[in-house]
């Protein structure tokens, strides 16, 4: 049938906030706030419409490992019969939330293993990239690579979760000219050929982030995820000012000087989050632009959720799969991939935004990087508000030095247990007597890291490694010594004092307490996401 | 009388409790929202006219439904109001596939007429071209157009490349078309110009026209009137006809035009005397004689009366 033509995706918009505005949507972890925001110093910031996708997804990446990016030869040249392949791919944290089948990386991989075979490759591996992350199910497996490689290789061991805890299977390549170590899991290392398969969300995915940090372990992770590195990381969503990166780029040309053969593949998508007709699109929209139909289903989903137990809530929100089309497709060598896909990247998010604020509002949603089928404790929380949130600029962050930050999240006092279990000692021991991540750093974290308990759930289960709620405060690093204060509204009371932060039971009372910081008529600037977006501030 | 006027006037000073609308009390997001000054509104999203949706009306259950509504009700609506006599429907033996049907238009009950009078395998898979801008101008109406009738919008006004676009998808998935292509109901009784719809899409989607002419729906529910009175009519189909080698769309949109003629002619005279007059050039046309208005309503009445002369048994 003959369709309409679409309109051309809108860029992103800055809304100055007036007397016309209606209230405007908060995310609120598995719910929403509709929140009114003082008119005449208010500003709200919106992410850019959806990107088209590419229309024909598997030319594009048949084009793409046909004619690679930089100093790399095509795909099917390299692949030659008795050698060995590794294929790494990026885990459950990427995209958020899960995408819409098929996953890009199903349609790469069986694009790439259609090459394989036809080179008669025989000895193929494929290893989910997690470095410190918990071990994928099953079910997440599949999803991610599809029914059919996952029936062809799971049975005979070849598919299988990064181990960065065995000790016959991590191997040291060597030191970079700063001392940071270079580790890395010894099939991919023993390989002819490493095909890396990412999916770039945000600008601060890809690169040598991959494969230096996926396929790595805690020996060399600890030297750029750290309290240090991270306050200099300003942001890390860009990679030129992050010292993040710059670490994991010393760590990418030891593996390159060592002989290791990468061809990387990089995809970018939109932010298609909630899709344009599906039940969620209506958080997709501007406020002013929701219909009858969408303050309808706004409305029965907000009393539905207010019915539901935060079990049946959560349930419902992370079965919820993502439209993300894929926008770009690029292969090659890493360096020369990376910058494409970072310009890409970059081009559906960033939205440029006239000056700092003295307070930035931000709803923080159900979901991160860490919550995937699982629970979003208050560590999380952190870690999305003044970690990923805050860090969603280029240039100088969007709150002033000195400003306050507030979030609306429940902020519950509540672990899972099989995912987060080094989570919960950290939120009640640690938290109990620090909030400093140089102390903490100093004090416990190599406690957590090698504690043989953590480290036999993060092997055998499907536990998060024991540094890692050390790594989540530390990405809020910069944010904690760049802020005056934090609020959290709608928190539970105590959680949110844990982590040091003051709770707040309406957005009113949160500005009221703001003002004590920055006084009674700051600006305010409300961080509108997801979609995701980017603030390029000047 | 002075203290009454002094009454009136003071009761007009009175002043009234102004009516609120109720809606504007509520909170958003139960009431609409209200747009930011300093943003430029999106353009309103039109859900009818050209853009009315009209494909669930071409599903299985709607398709069902509609042969149910066209069994039970509109045949013998039609039976009773019109009692069609359907002429020339041998000439479309040993044709399949996709056709368009294009009759000359006096009246809604064309329509009906015609969905009762083209036959199977044509009848069950066919849509009708309906005016976006009368029949798809609310929601209300333009779902009983599209359920009723598997009518789908057709720009009138303007040339609209969407209703084409349409029209051309619809053939390409094997429906066949119903199409007035005069745009609409004649004003006075007589005909008027065809225009190129019918014959861009026979060239696009290289598919036989039909061409039909209606006589009689007129005089049972002429344009203007409201209530229907019954009365018989008559339907003609002639031959399919093909887009010649290297025709253009409008030296073809004339050929139906003229078929269409020569089909009029044929039911006020006979065959023969049609197809002679046809191709001496002289089939009267059917928008009537070129003449001021009395005149051209008197040889309408003269042509109803010949026709119904017809209508007689032959000795």
């Amino acid at each position: 049938m003959a369709k309409e033509p679409k309109r051309a995706p809108r860029p992103g918009l800055v809304l100055d906030v007036d007397r016309s505005t209606p209230p405007i949507l908060f995310h609120h972890g598995e719910g929403f706030r509709l929140e009114k925001l003082p008119a005449g110093r208010s500003r709200v910031i919106y992410a850019a419409e959806p990107l088209p996708g590419i229309p024909d997804p598997d030319g594009a990446i048949r084009d793409a490992l046909a004619n690679p990016i930089g100093e790399s030869e095509p795909l099917h040249a390299l692949l030659k019969p008795g050698m060995k392949l590794t294929i790494a791919f990026d885990d459950i944290s990427l995209p958020l939330p899960p995408m819409t089948k098929p996953d890009v990386r199903q349609r790469i991989i069986e694009a790439v293993l259609d090459l394989a075979a036809e080179a008669g490759v025989d000895d193929v591996h494929l290893i989910a990239a997690l470095a410190l992350h918990r071990r994928m199910t099953e079910a997440e497996l599949r999803h991610a690579v599809g029914d059919r490689v996952y029936d062809a290789f799971a049975p005979q061991g070849c598919l299988y979760n990064h181990d960065a805890e065995d000790p016959d299977g991590m191997v040291i390549l060597g030191q970079t000219p700063h001392g940071e170590d270079v580790q890395m899991n010894k099939r991919a290392v023993e390989s002819d050929l490493i095909v890396y398969v990412n999916i770039n969300l945000v600008s601060m995915d890809g690169g040598w982030k991959s494969t230096a940090t996926g396929l790595s372990g805690y020996q060399a992770l600890q030297h750029h995820h750290n309290p240090k590195t991270m306050r200099n990381s300003k942001s890390f969503m860009i990679k030129e000012d992050s010292e993040l990166h710059h670490s994991n780029w010393r760590q990418g040309k030891v593996l390159k000087d060592s002989g290791i053969k990468i061809f990387q593949i990089e995809t970018t998508i939109n932010n298609n989050t909630f899709g344009s007709d599906g039940p969620l699109s209506v958080l997709q929209k501007r406020e002013w632009e929701w219909t009858g139909r969408d303050r309808a289903s706004f409305m029965a989903m907000n009393t539905g959720l207010k019915a539901m137990s935060s079990r049946a809530k959560r349930a419902a929100f992370q079965s919820w799969k993502a439209p993300y089309e894929l926008t770009s497709v690029q292969a090659g060598e890493v360096e020369a991939v990376h910058e494409v896909t970072t310009a890409n990247t970059l081009k559906q998010h960033l939205v440029p935004v006239e000056g700092q604020t003295d307070i930035l509002t931000m709803g923080l949603p159900y979901i991160c990087p860490y919550n995937v089928n699982s629970i979003m404790n208050p560590i999380l929380v952190m870690c999305l508000g003044l970690g990923y949130f805050f860090n969603m600029y280029r240039n100088k962050p969007l709150v002033r030095e000195g400003g306050v930050l507030i979030m609306s999240h429940p902020t519950p006092w509540e672990f899972h247990p099989v995912h987060h279990p080094s989570y919960i000692d950290f939120f009640e021991q640690v938290l109990a007597e620090t909030h400093d991540p140089v102390e903490m750093s100093q004090k416990y974290e190599k406690q957590f890291a090698e504690d043989e308990w953590y480290r036999h759930l993060y092997r055998t289960s499907y536990a998060y490694h024991g540094v890692h709620p050390f790594y989540m405060w530390y990405w809020g690093a910069h944010a904690l010594e760049h802020l005056g204060q934090v609020i959290i509204v709608g928190g539970d009371t105590r959680a949110v004092k844990r982590l040091g932060f003051r709770p707040a039971s309406t957005l009113q009372d949160a500005l009221e307490m703001a003002s004590d910081t920055v006084g009674p008529q700051a600006s305010i600037t409300h961080y509108h996401n997801p979609p995701i977006l980017m603030a390029d501030v000047t | 009388m002075g203290g009454l006027s002094d009454l009136l006037s003071k009761a007009a000073d009175v002043q009234l409790p102004r009516l609120k609308k109720p809606l504007a009390k509520l909170p958003f997001p139960l009431r609409a929202p209200s747009t930011p000054l300093t943003v430029e509104p999106l353009p309103p999203v039109r859900k009818t006219g050209v853009d009315f949706d009209t494909e669930w009306a071409r599903s299985g259950p709607a398709r069902a439904a509609r042969e149910v509504l066209t069994t039970t009700v509109m045949e013998p609506v039609v039976q009773y109001l019109a009692s069609p006599n359907r002429q020339g429907l041998d000439r479309l033996e040993g044709y399949e596939g996709p056709m368009i049907f294009a009759a000359n238009h006096h009246s809604h009950l064309d329509t009906p007429v015609m969905i009762t009078s083209i036959p199977e395998p044509w009848r069950s898979k066919l849509v009708v071209g309906a005016a976006a801008d009368y029949f798809f101008n609310s929601r209300v109406k333009g779902s009983l157009a599209a359920l009723s009738i598997a009518a789908f919008p057709i720009e009138r006004t303007k040339v609209g490349r969407r209703s084409a676009d349409l029209a051309a998808d619809l053939i390409g998935d094997g429906w066949s078309l119903l199409i007035f292509p005069e745009g609409g109901r004649s004003p006075d009784g007589w005909g008027q110009e065809f225009r190129g719809g019918a014959a861009y899409l026979a060239h696009r989607c290289d598919v036989p026209v039909v061409p039909v002419h209606i006589e009689g729906t007129g005089r049972i529910l002429r344009k203007g009137r409201t209530l229907p009175k019954p009365s018989s009519t008559k339907v003609t189909f002639g031959a399919p006809m093909r887009v010649g080698e290297g025709e253009r769309s409008a030296a073809f949109a004339q050929r139906i035009e003229h078929e269409v003629a020569v089909l009029a002619d044929e039911v006020t005279t006979d065959w023969w005397s049609a197809r002679k007059r046809s191709y001496a050039g002289t089939t009267p046309a059917l928008s009537g004689p070129e003449a001021g208005v009395w005149r051209r309503v008197w040889s309408l009445d003269d042509k109803n009366k010949r026709s119904s002369r017809r209508s007689w048994p032959r000795p």
